[in-house]
């Protein structure tokens, strides 16, 4: 085979040194060196590293992501492209996916936050989708953590300042304290579009000598070897990776959506692959890779931001708001004349030709020419080392004192950084914009209108790390089931999921032991609740000085109303329902939040999820919902029954009076216990008996456990607490911890 | 109603605003380009809806106020026709000094998306005629940068000429600091011009329309707005 030189002067001579600061093993070294036969040049050597490192060819996950679930009728893509997508019906197609910008956001909160939200974001569009709604999961330090206020401040402007200026409503998101976190939060940023069901568009490029295009914002020093930072672990300089952190420009974006949308719906696009991770260098290859043809890259006409950018710095940046598109050679000018009419850059770069290599040119000099398939097809694969996670003592509810009354353990529990009120963080995400939001952030799953209706989307975004650290088998069940329930308690029909897989460093047994449990976990999850992955993101190496988070695989669920108006929420609707408890209460203390923010322990075996009854005890209530009978729903998950009727009446002003626990359950564990597959309803009295027969003929676990009514929530023969004084310990958390006063409710 | 709706590089509600006003008036509003240099024939409503005009990097608006659609604007207000600027509108109105003051940073500095009471002072204007004097109605607010403020004889003057049509206030209509969530001075939320005819606000009565949305509180402007035009023609 002929080959090109790639030498050039002015690049500096490889060394071992030089190797190991990309990130690259000797032997993944020794492997390129067998790939393509010589030594490779410097621009050459980062495209490896780009193209190798852990965040990009996904080594170490690749083999066990096989196992999970990525099919059903109603998938039109799965995992692969720049996002899943789904058929709603009439015609139209959700696009989403789920991403992680953790090591960014770490060090540089609001821009790390920002970039997160962008990259989604522009993977939803890159498929033809217009972005409808942005949902989001949060994993901050401890409170008391010197960083975790800044981080947290930060990182919540940041995702408010994209969304809301790129004009997206964010919906939801989920926020959680743990001092695991403390050197290295999480930020899982997901985003929902909607696009006509057959004008989805793809990152395959096809025919050969077609012209690639550059689109968007110019390229600068931003974010070089970003991926390769997200893909090593953090010590004590974590720091000074600041210069690593892209800046992101949500007004930049926003003109690239208009614009982009504008030239697809012109028919001018055959390709097109945003610049996310790893910038041209990924999305060039892949586009080739994909349509099985080779890319000819020209970087004297990339749109620069810097002088003298050499090559290296150009394959390798990250900065944001690009897009590469293979363009239909007689649509050109048309496609330009909408760039230019939106102010964005638009250059042509390079051609797809017939060789099946990528060619890097610049300055008139070869800089890279290696093949192009092998650059992603033959990354390394790893099968690592895995021990599974020890298995924790189950700890039965009489083995647990209460070390307070359970008025006050409820009153204590609704202010803990883990359960109260989450106003202070989403009140800065624009969630009404668009005029479809039909259930706000605070509820189960949000719910958000399909164009003029009557068709509704509940999105939510779930994962209880400190099941997953404990058990991580049925803490990955656990995941899947608790998004399954969000969405089937506002009375939607779960249809698929998109995962963001966040561990420690998989070069660790245990932690690929947790890993490994936690996907065996989603997948079956995932079979029996027919509720497939779509799209995904791997997020390893989140750790700082040896010391992993803890395993938070992240799970983003899409479900769909039909029609939006029969949606249910938590909110009690009015005095004398009778309210129902569905699914089994056996009183599971073993991490909840009880046994820890009350008894101060960490500790024991999580909750079992048993998937049969999931579904049994969710069709059930999903059915109750859409023949209109069931008035207010609300899944128990996080701090047990109590602390799920409490916030019903919050939501509502309305009061509760519940009766005597379950005999057999001793109180505490009954109003504070985290079984799964459970719900509660509220129904008119006069519906209660019909029920509760269904239910016991189906198999289903449901019990009359009390009545609202009144402004104040009673738990049996404690105390009565007044709404108001709870909404207060609840509410007044967050402002406090930032230091700002209380809103009005 | 023959609306139209101007569109600047980076604002982000048209969309809402365009429902809205098809909504209440049966009729399509037209977008019009910041390039542009007229105004559709016969206009007789123009809206600048929210977002984040040029990215809003500089003071908010203040690039948009210099686009060359802005003097078709000046012209048709200075002929007396409607203007409504919401959110980013309102801060381009206000740059553009077709509305007097200034939108700082709230006063907590975060942008704030909730919703707010705003007490209706005057019912007597083609914005507000589809509401009573006084009347208290619940609608979304989504800045950073709502902070209305103005030098003490400009307020005196908007006070003393009934200019401030929107006041955040409680639930019931009263006026408390605890309920002015940006700061606002005499907790103004929309103003006038002198001549009555161009409306500012801060608050989205687009996002408050239908059902869905929780509360139908905006449609009383633009029931009120669409009819007064019917009438006008």
């Amino acid at each position: 085979m002929s080959r090109q030189q790639t030498k050039n002067a002015n690049e500096p001579a490889i060394t071992p040194d030089l190797v190991a600061q990309h990130g690259l093993k000797p032997d993944e070294y020794e492997r390129i060196l067998k790939l393509i036969g010589r030594e490779p040049s410097f621009t050459e050597l980062g495209i490896f590293s780009a193209m190798w490192n852990e965040h990009c060819s996904y080594k170490s996950s690749r083999i066990h992501l096989r196992g999970l679930p990525t099919k059903a009728p109603w998938v039109i893509q799965g995992p692969g492209e720049n996002a899943g997508v789904i058929d709603i019906g009439d015609g139209l197609a959700v696009v989403f996916k789920m991403e992680s910008h953790n090591h960014p956001s770490y060090i540089e909160p609001y821009q790390g936050a920002t970039t997160g939200v962008g990259g989604i974001l522009r993977d939803v569009f890159t498929m033809g989708a217009r972005p409808i709604a942005c949902h989001n999961a949060l994993s901050f330090g401890a409170p008391d953590h010197p960083r975790t206020r800044s981080i947290v401040s930060g990182v919540v402007a940041g995702i408010g300042g994209y969304g809301n200026s790129f004009g997206v409503p964010t919906v939801g998101g989920q926020v959680r304290f743990h001092t695991r976190y403390d050197g290295n939060c999480l930020v899982n940023a997901m985003a929902v579009g909607l696009a006509e069901a057959d004008k989805i568009f793809y990152a395959a490029a096809s025919g050969v000598g077609m012209p690639i295009v550059y689109l968007g914002s110019k390229t600068g020093r931003d974010g070089i070897h970003g991926a390769t930072m997200a893909s090593a672990e953090f010590g004590e300089d974590a720091e000074e990776k600041r210069p690593t952190v892209q800046v992101g420009d949500p007004f930049a974006e926003k003109l690239l959506l208009e614009a982009c949308l504008e030239i697809m719906a012109n028919d001018c696009v055959i390709a097109i692959q945003d610049m996310g991770a790893a910038g041209l260098t990924c999305s060039a290859v892949e586009m080739g890779a994909k349509g099985d043809l080779g890319v000819e890259l020209d970087l004297d006409s990339v749109p620069c931001r810097e002088e003298g950018m050499s090559a290296y710095e150009m394959m390798l940046s990250e900065s944001q708001e690009r897009m590469l598109m293979v363009l239909r050679p007689e649509k050109e000018k048309e496609a330009e004349a909408i760039f230019r009419k939106w102010g964005l850059d638009f250059a042509i770069v390079g051609r797809t030709t017939p060789t099946l290599r990528f060619v890097v040119k610049h300055g008139g000099d070869v800089m890279a020419d290696l093949p192009i398939k092998e650059l992603g097809d033959e990354a390394p694969l790893y099968d690592r080392p895995s021990v599974p996670s020890s298995p924790r003592p189950v700890i039965g509810p009489a083995d647990i004192n209460p070390p307070m009354s359970n008025a006050e353990a409820l009153e204590t529990l609704l202010a803990t950084p883990d359960l109260c009120s989450r106003r202070w963080v989403w009140e800065q995400y624009d969630h009404v914009i668009g005029g479809n939001t039909v259930q706000r952030p605070g509820g189960d799953a949000a719910v958000v209108r399909v164009l003029d209706g009557p068709k509704g989307l509940a999105l939510t975004a779930d994962v209880t790390p400190r099941y997953c650290e404990a058990d991580p088998y049925e803490g990955g069940k656990q995941a899947v089931a608790e998004a399954w329930r969000n969405i089937t308690a506002v009375g939607g029909t779960p249809l698929a999921l998109t995962d963001n897989l966040n561990f420690g460093n998989p070069e660790r047994p245990e932690i690929m032991g947790q890993f490994i449990g936690c996907l065996r976990g989603i997948g079956d999850a995932c079979r029996t609740l027919d509720f497939p992955v779509v799209s995904g993101n791997v997020s390893l190496y989140n750790e700082t000085n040896g010391r992993g988070i803890l395993p938070t695989p992240t799970i983003g669920g899409v479900g769909l109303l039909d029609d939006f108006t029969r949606s249910a929420t938590l909110a009690f609707k009015s005095d004398n329902e009778c309210i129902l408890l569905i699914g089994e209460t056996a009183g599971w203390l073993g991490q909840s939040l009880y046994l820890r923010d009350i008894c101060g322990r960490e500790d024991g075996a999580p909750p079992p999820v048993d998937l049969a009854a999931e579904k049994r005890n969710g069709d059930f209530v999903r059915a109750l919902i859409l023949d209109g009978t069931a008035k207010a729903v609300h899944d128990v998950s996080d701090g047990g029954l109590a602390v799920a009727v409490a916030e019903m009446a919050m939501a509502s002003g309305i009061g509760a009076t519940l009766d005597t626990p379950h005999p057999g359950v001793p109180a505490h564990a009954f109003w504070f216990g985290e079984d799964q597959a459970r719900y509660v309803v509220t129904v008119p009295a006069a519906a209660v008996r019909d029920i509760l027969a269904r239910a016991e003929a189906a198999g289903i676990h449901a019990a009359r456990i009390g009545v609202t009514g009144g402004r104040a929530v009673m738990l049996a023969d404690e105390r009565p607490m007044a709404i108001d004084k709870l909404a207060a310990k609840f509410e007044g958390w967050f402002p406090a911890y930032m230091q700002e006063p209380a809103a009005e409710a | 109603m023959k609306a139209a709706i101007l569109l600047f590089p980076g604002l982000n509600r048209e969309r809402d605003m365009a429902r809205a006003l098809r909504l209440v008036s049966g009729n399509d509003a037209t977008i019009v380009w910041h390039a542009e240099t007229a105004l559709p024939a016969g206009t007789d409503l123009v809206v600048v809806p929210g977002g984040f005009s040029y990215g809003d990097y500089l003071r908010c608006g203040a690039i948009a106020a210099r686009a060359p659609v802005m003097e078709a604007v000046r012209s048709h207000a200075a002929k007396g026709g409607l203007v409504l600027g919401v959110c980013n509108g309102f801060q381009i109105l206000c740059e553009a000094g077709l509305l007097p003051g200034v939108l700082m940073r709230n006063q907590n500095r975060r942008f704030i998306c909730r919703d707010v009471y705003l007490r209706v002072e005057r019912a007597d204007t083609p914005f507000t005629q589809g509401y009573r004097r006084r009347q208290t109605i619940r609608v979304p607010v989504a800045h950073g940068e709502g902070n209305y403020i103005a030098d003490g004889e400009t307020v005196a003057r908007l006070e003393g000429e009934g200019r401030v049509l929107f006041r955040y206030c409680d639930p019931d209509g009263l006026i408390d600091p605890n309920w002015n969530h940006n700061g606002a001075m005499n907790a103004i939320a929309g103003i006038l011009n002198e001549s009555g005819n161009v409306l500012g606000m801060m608050p989205h009565p687009e996002n408050h329309v239908e059902e869905i949305m929780g509360c139908t509180d905006g449609r009383g402007l633009f029931e009120g707005l669409a009819d007064h035009l019917k009438r006008a023609a």
